[in-house]
């Protein structure tokens, strides 16, 4: 039995980062070379060579892909899989002194269904309860990894910001700080739009004032005197590295007419919004994101589930990026996340985009929109070798993920995992038999004591 | 002879009310002293509650109370790591989800509840803190849990406030009846005890106020090491020369954290091992008084990567044994929605004291609330089967965590000097069908009644033990 266990423990764990060749697939690159049939070498983690002859290296393990289809890992730039507890700090509209850092959870099993998906890394986000959200970070889906081991390296940390019903949902229409011990639950300013940018705004006439502190202190400091530091205060903190342009602004929104407003409040605070999320109105204001330099993530086809998301269309992502916006597809849930591939198929109908164009959006752009674009996204020599095989073509209703690579280690395989179900099966069994043995015959309960 | 001496002896502990002697000889006894080897035969003396000797050839007084210690054992006295024993309507101490005191107002003491009940709307207000509390300024002498666990062979636990993310302070207390609450108290300050419940809501939803969530209650905890910091920071150049600087504000929620030498952290599950271990490495950079770390719960220590991860971080853990357990189940219920994580956790959770004790990591046992004899005994001879030796198992709730606490010059072993904190029981201890025969706490006798027939031990008597010494 012992063996049975370690054989399942073998199966799971994935297998480290070796020399790799996988030939005969069709490449969807995402790069410069476009699509191609031929081979990819995966060397350290990293892509060593690709085209359609390519030298085998000594020792690498041959992937035959024939009929296949490898694409860059899929990036997903709005997800709140993989923490613990709540990720909304819903108690107050500024809640920036969190962060999903602290609760990252590499237990959760929306890991590896993402995986099983194609994604390689998602954009870890806050919920949207706050005007001012916590912080956020990408991760890459290192399924079996430690927490810190999930996190991206090397990428910019983000925050959260969120516009309209939202934020102002857990306020009442007279907003503000109710009797303490009420019954009813002590509404939250704000409870309007006006409200919310309102907060925004305080937000970062506050952080001002702090930044300016400590930017005194730290010329003291300099200059070799020895002042008592300024109380460090989370909040500000995270907001005072926003306006040092050190962290992200990802801004949930629906409404053309909040998204200028974000625009504005950002101008006039002296920082930039990364990106717009949701943001189904986007295609009326696509002009004035492009002219911030705002990326957009948004949904295929996801509409109506509320009143601010009733203007929607299905030519959203395509006018935007038509206008200029680097555009994406996010999920925003666990189980969208697992076939973002074919709401990026969804842009081919909708906008006519070629295939690659329809692709990009759930590799490249959002690796653009995070950042991370000089080191994922796409298939090219020297980014990291986070990819994903189909067996079809990759944005088919039809096409499976067979396999998956983060940083050349393979963190999924079907064949493996629907091979090591029936040992997994028959151990759960195993111990429901044991448990039932030990049960007590005629009683259902156990006493309380 | 020597039964009628035993016999009479028995008979006046159920009847006689007068002081207990200030020499006690327990002698013919097998003493396993946890500190030495054991002493296949031999004698305990206690005298004015501290052991005065031990050994296997030791004189006996002249104004000795004798115990005829023949078929009996004698162990050091069992520490619970981890407790609310003492302070009334107190929760069970729990680590990890729903362990946040908070749901149970009246395990509140009254001057913690203005503090938490008020809807908070930032770290400023300090939420769910009452760090400056003091266990040994709420214990309750009458507490009925006093005298239930003490038929376990616990003489003394360490005592912690529950409520809230920061508590407030534990105090090392030991279980003596029929004294003011003062009387039980040996150390005051054992601890900080830190909890993080899982938050819930869109909206903050039920009023709660800041911090609603995990992450925000992680974030407030950092935030007030922080304030304690630049508290601290402040307070100091302040004494140095006030002239010319605004006086800094008096807050009580700082105090408590800087007046406390250590802090407890909630762990059950590898990831949140991992999690902890990080902050509370975090914490002690932040904080400007030393202050070590303990992890409580630690279900999870069964498995390899949690033992890796514990010794690595060298931190010493208080593990519970109050092992998970099936839910109730009806003859047809259906069981197939168990995932198979949970199904393994539950076989193999008893395993973790074994698996700490062999990697060499510092750890001691606690009830979680295990409380009657009965179940304590059950749960302990749990992770015997599991693999624990009797020996360790006798150490992890004895010299560990008297060792972990920094109290191990005066108990959790019987060595010349220490406490006279003292179980002697018929059968070796933790077995199935061993008897508490007696126990001593500050060389003060008390005599558990014994099992009743439903198998919970029911409360003990209190005996003051037999006169006409002095």
């Amino acid at each position: 039995m012992k063996k049975l266990i370690l054989g399942t423990l073998l199966a799971l764990t994935p297998l480290s980062a070796e020399t790799i060749v996988i030939q005969n697939a069709t490449v969807m690159t995402e790069g410069p070379k476009g699509i191609f049939k031929g081979s990819v070498v995966v060397k350290d983690g990293k892509i060593a060579d690709i085209g359609e002859k390519v030298m085998v290296p000594q020792g690498a393990t041959v992937i035959e892909a024939g009929g296949q289809y490898l694409i860059p890992g899929i990036i997903d730039c709005h997800s709140h899989i993989a923490g613990s507890g709540n990720i909304n700090e819903g108690s107050v509209s500024v809640s920036s002194m969190v962060d999903i850092k602290d609760i990252i959870n590499p237990d959760d099993i929306a890991i590896y269904r993402a995986l099983a998906g194609g994604v390689t890394t998602a954009n870890i986000l806050h919920g949207s309860a706050n005007s001012i959200g916590g912080q956020t970070l990408p991760l890459k889906m290192r399924w079996g990894k430690s927490a810190q081991e999930l996190i991206f390296a090397g990428a910019t940390p983000g925050i959260k910001f969120a516009l309209g019903e939202n934020p102002k949902r857990a306020g009442t229409p007279q907003g503000g700080r109710g009797a303490p011990g009420a019954i009813v639950p002590v509404g939250r300013y704000p409870a309007t739009r006006m409200g919310v940018e309102d907060v925004i705004r305080e937000a970062f006439n506050d952080a001002k004032v702090y930044k300016a502190e400590w930017d005194a202190y730290d010329a003291k400091v300099a200059k070799g005197e020895h002042p008592i530091a300024p109380r460090k205060d989370l909040k500000l903190q995270a907001l005072k590295e926003v306006l040092e342009n050190k962290r992200y602004v990802h801004v949930h929104c629906y409404r053309a007419d909040e998204i200028l407003m974000m625009i504005r409040a950002a101008d006039d605070n002296g920082f930039k919004v990364r990106t717009f999320q949701h943001v189904l109105e986007g295609y009326k204001v696509a002009k004035e994101i492009a002219e911030h330099g705002a990326g957009a993530s948004t949904f295929s086809d996801w509409w109506a589930y509320k009143i601010e998301a009733i203007d929607a269309i299905p030519f959203n992502a395509a006018i935007m990026a038509k206008k200029g916006v680097v555009v994406s597809f996010n999920s925003d849930d666990a189980e969208l996340m697992r076939h973002l591939n074919t709401e990026a198929g969804k842009a081919m109908k909708y906008g006519g985009m070629s295939e690659t164009e329809a692709l990009a959006m759930v590799t490249i752009n959002p690796a653009k929109q995070l950042g991370i674009d000089k080191t994922v996204g796409s298939i090219e020599v020297g980014k990291d070798a986070d990819l994903a095989l189909y067996d079809g073509f990759p944005m088919s209703d039809f096409a499976k993920v067979q396999k998956v690579w983060i940083d050349g280690t393979q963190y999924f395989d079907r064949d493996k995992e629907v091979a090591v179900q029936a040992t997994k099966d028959a151990e759960k069994q195993k111990l429901l038999d044991k448990e039932k043995a030990a049960r007590p015959q005629t009683n259902t309960r156990r006493p309380n004591q | 002879m020597k039964k009628l001496l035993l016999f009479s002896f028995l008979w006046c502990c159920a009847c006689a009310l007068a002081e207990a002697p200030s020499t006690v000889a327990i002698r013919n006894a097998k003493i396993v002293t946890v500190s030495g080897p054991v002493i296949a035969k031999g004698t305990v003396i206690l005298k004015n509650g501290l052991i005065e000797a031990v050994g296997e050839n030791v004189a006996i007084p002249a104004d000795a109370w004798v115990v005829e210690g023949e078929g009996m054992t004698v162990y050091p006295g069992l520490i619970d790591a981890l407790s609310t024993v003492g302070i009334a309507g107190a929760a069970p101490a729990a680590a990890g989800r729903g362990g946040r005191g908070g749901a149970t107002p009246a395990a509140t003491p009254a001057a913690a509840q203005a503090a938490t009940t008020e809807r908070s709307w930032g770290p400023e207000d300090r939420p769910q803190t009452t760090s400056w509390l003091l266990a040994a300024d709420e214990l309750q002498a009458d507490d009925k849990r006093v005298e239930t666990v003490r038929g376990s062979g616990i003489t003394t636990t360490v005592t912690y406030p529950t409520s809230g993310i920061f508590a407030g302070q534990g105090s090392i207390v030991d279980l003596v009846s029929g004294e003011k609450a003062a009387a039980m108290v040996l150390v005051p300050s054992a601890g900080q005890y830190i909890s993080l419940g899982s938050g819930r809501g869109f909206g903050g939803g039920g009023g709660g106020g800041f911090p609603s969530s995990l992450m925000g209650i992680i974030s407030y905890v950092r935030q007030l090491y922080l304030d304690a910091n630049h508290y601290k920071a402040f307070k100091d150049a302040y004494a140095k020369d006030p002239r010319g600087m605004q006086r800094p504000a008096y807050d009580r929620a700082l105090e408590g954290l800087l007046a406390s030498q250590r802090f407890l952290l909630p762990a059950n599950q590898v990831l949140e091992i991992d999690r902890m271990l990080r902050f509370g490495a975090e914490l002690q950079t932040i904080t400007p008084v030393k202050q070590s770390m303990i992890l409580y719960g630690a279900r999870d220590a069964y498995r390899p990567e949690a033992v890796e991860l514990l010794k690595k971080g060298n931190v010493p853990v208080l593990l519970s044994i109050k092992w998970p357990t099936p839910p109730a189940r009806t003859a047809d219920s259906d069981d197939s929605n168990e995932t198979l994580r949970t199904l393994i956790e539950r076989d193999k959770a008893p395993s973790a004291p074994a698996a700490l004790q062999k990697a060499g990591v510092k750890f001691a046992l606690y009830s979680d609330g295990t409380d009657t004899p009965r179940d304590f005994q059950r749960a302990v001879k749990k992770a015997i089967d599991a693999g624990l030796a009797r020996e360790d198992a006798l150490r992890a709730l004895t010299l560990s965590p008297a060792e972990i606490y920094g109290i191990a010059d005066r108990v959790g072993s019987i060595d010349k000097g220490k406490i006279a904190n003292i179980v002697v029981t018929k059968g070796e201890i933790f077995d199935d069908r061993t008897q508490v025969v007696m126990v001593f706490v500050d060389g003060k006798k008390y005599t558990p009644e014994a099992p009743a027939a439903g198998g919970r031990g029911g409360p003990a008597t209190e005996d003051p033990g037999p006169g006409g010494n002095q």
